[in-house]
């Protein structure tokens, strides 16, 4: 057990970088909002993974051989050695404590509390009301014109909350001038809005700027989904 | 670090992060705008009881909104109100609190065992609550039925409950993920005690949360904080 580091690692974790040099490996999807914030921290902090598609709109992620890496049969999933962790908090959260440069979260308290608010709004304020069960559900069960509803609410009410919660402490970024967790789950959130749910972003100008200052990065631009190997070419 | 606020810093020993001087030496204390059937708000009661800080319990009164909007623009509860700092969201708030007041650290210092804490956190958060309060299940009975509303919100517990109860079988101690509360017991608490109450869920399935839900009975942290014994509970429900 290696106690150099703020956290515990087990010795095969510690020593990984050593011996080891096994890539991460990353279970993702193109298209997954929750994979893209993924890709970008791992990018953002220089991490080498190997990229494993897993097609959610044929189910793959209900397959047995998925099921026993990740018995959650969720995307995404990182495995790190022996270790699997799925859910793009949990795996964000493990990369930046066992990888802490650059940190992913700011030193003060409370902009720490505005980084872990915004991503709440997006992690359970509007991904679950746009993931694709449940607006097959609501098409199934109501209709087309519901579903198109229900996910432009969905979106609507959190980026009007985000665009009050980070209104007075954005900088360059979500939070100030340093990328941090906030920007993480922005990025693929007003993403998705744009491309897949046709959002106009006129009613939201800081979460527009955010945007636009993420076009200059190349960990957002690389993690963006038409560039991952699982894209249809028609997307590239 | 380049602070460029012009507020005075401290550097707590007590706390290894960055908070306002004001905050060091005020004794005011914390304020918590509640509901008392919120699971969310629930969360954080615990956290707070468990900690040993001392707040003001604040109900949210629908009918006063607009009181509450000048202090939270994001209206929505819990809200947490330290000085001049405003932090709502149930995981913002606790991850504050931990951090401002480490003693007892709501995670453990393994990594994996963390990893674990925010998974269990993360499938409760947004994988249940977001499909059973109140708004979203209406909406559903209203553009449906009342069956088709109790599905929804069945489903959505069931498929998070079957996903907690394999996350946490093979780590699991005392509590959800060993022998002392951490992240993850802060929102099993609520969560099984609204699929329960609320919902009517049945916990045989799900032995391993069910031991769980049994262990917080022993604990007064968790036991005052539950929706019937809060100030603003109706009293039929006590």
């Amino acid at each position: 057990m290696v106690l150099t580091h703020k956290y515990i690692l087990m010795d095969d974790q510690a020593n990984s970088g050593e011996e080891k040099k096994g890539k991460m490996k990353l279970y993702s999807y193109w298209r997954s909002s929750c994979a893209h914030r993924v890709r970008i921290a791992l990018s953002l902090k220089g991490l080498e993974y190997e990229y494993i598609p897993v097609n959610l709109l044929k189910g793959e992620q209900s397959d047995p051989d998925f099921k026993k890496i990740n018995p959650m049969g969720t995307v995404p999933a990182l495995i790190d050695g022996d270790v699997v962790i799925s859910d793009s908090l949990a795996i964000i959260m493990y990369l930046d404590e066992k990888y802490p440069e650059p940190p992913l979260l700011p030193p003060d308290l409370h902009k720490r509390a505005v980084n872990f608010q915004a991503a709440s709004i997006v992690l359970s304020g509007i991904q679950p009301h746009q993931n694709l069960g449940v607006i097959k559900f609501i098409e199934e069960k109501i209709n087309s014109e519901e579903k198109t509803a229900w996910v432009t609410n969905a979106i609507t009410k959190g980026f009007t909350a985000l665009e009050k919660l980070l209104l007075s402490c954005a900088g360059k970024h979500a939070t100030g001038d340093e990328v941090y967790l906030a920007d993480l789950f922005l990025a693929p959130q007003i993403y998705g809005a744009i491309n897949r749910f046709q959002i106009n972003m006129e009613p939201y100008p800081t979460l527009a700027k955010c945007y636009e200052s993420y076009k200059d990065l190349p960990a957002f631009q690389n993690a963006a989904p038409e560039k991952q190997p699982d894209a249809p070419a028609s997307t590239s | 670090m380049v602070i460029s606020d012009h507020r005075l810093y401290s550097i707590s020993s007590h706390s290894k992060y960055i908070f306002p001087c004001d905050q060091a030496e005020k004794k005011e204390k914390l304020k918590l705008y509640s509901y008392w059937k919120s699971s969310c708000s629930h969360r954080v009661r615990i956290a707070l009881t468990l900690k040993g800080i001392e707040y003001e319990y604040v109900p949210v009164n629908p009918l006063k909104r607009d009181e509450f909007l000048k202090i939270n623009p994001m209206g929505a509860v819990p809200a947490l109100v330290d000085g001049d700092v405003v932090v709502s969201d149930s995981l913002a708030i606790i991850m504050y609190l931990d951090e401002k007041y480490p003693e007892p650290p709501l995670l453990p210092r393994d990594l994996h065992k963390r990893a674990v804490n925010y998974q269990a956190a993360s499938i409760v958060f947004s994988g249940i609550q977001p499909y059973q309060n109140t708004p979203v299940a209406r909406y559903i009975e209203e553009k449906t039925n009342a069956e088709e509303k109790t599905a929804w919100v069945s489903n959505a517990i069931t498929k998070g409950f079957t996903a907690l109860e394999k996350l946490l079988v093979s780590c699991t101690g005392k509590y959800a993920t060993g022998d002392e509360v951490y992240l993850a017991d802060l929102f099993l608490a609520p969560q099984i005690h609204a699929a329960i109450n609320r919902f009517q869920i049945n916990m045989e399935p799900y032995p391993t949360l069910a031991k769980c839900y049994e262990s917080y009975n022993d604990l007064p942290a968790f036991q005052n904080a539950v929706p019937e014994k809060q100030p603003d509970a109706p009293a039929s429900t006590s």
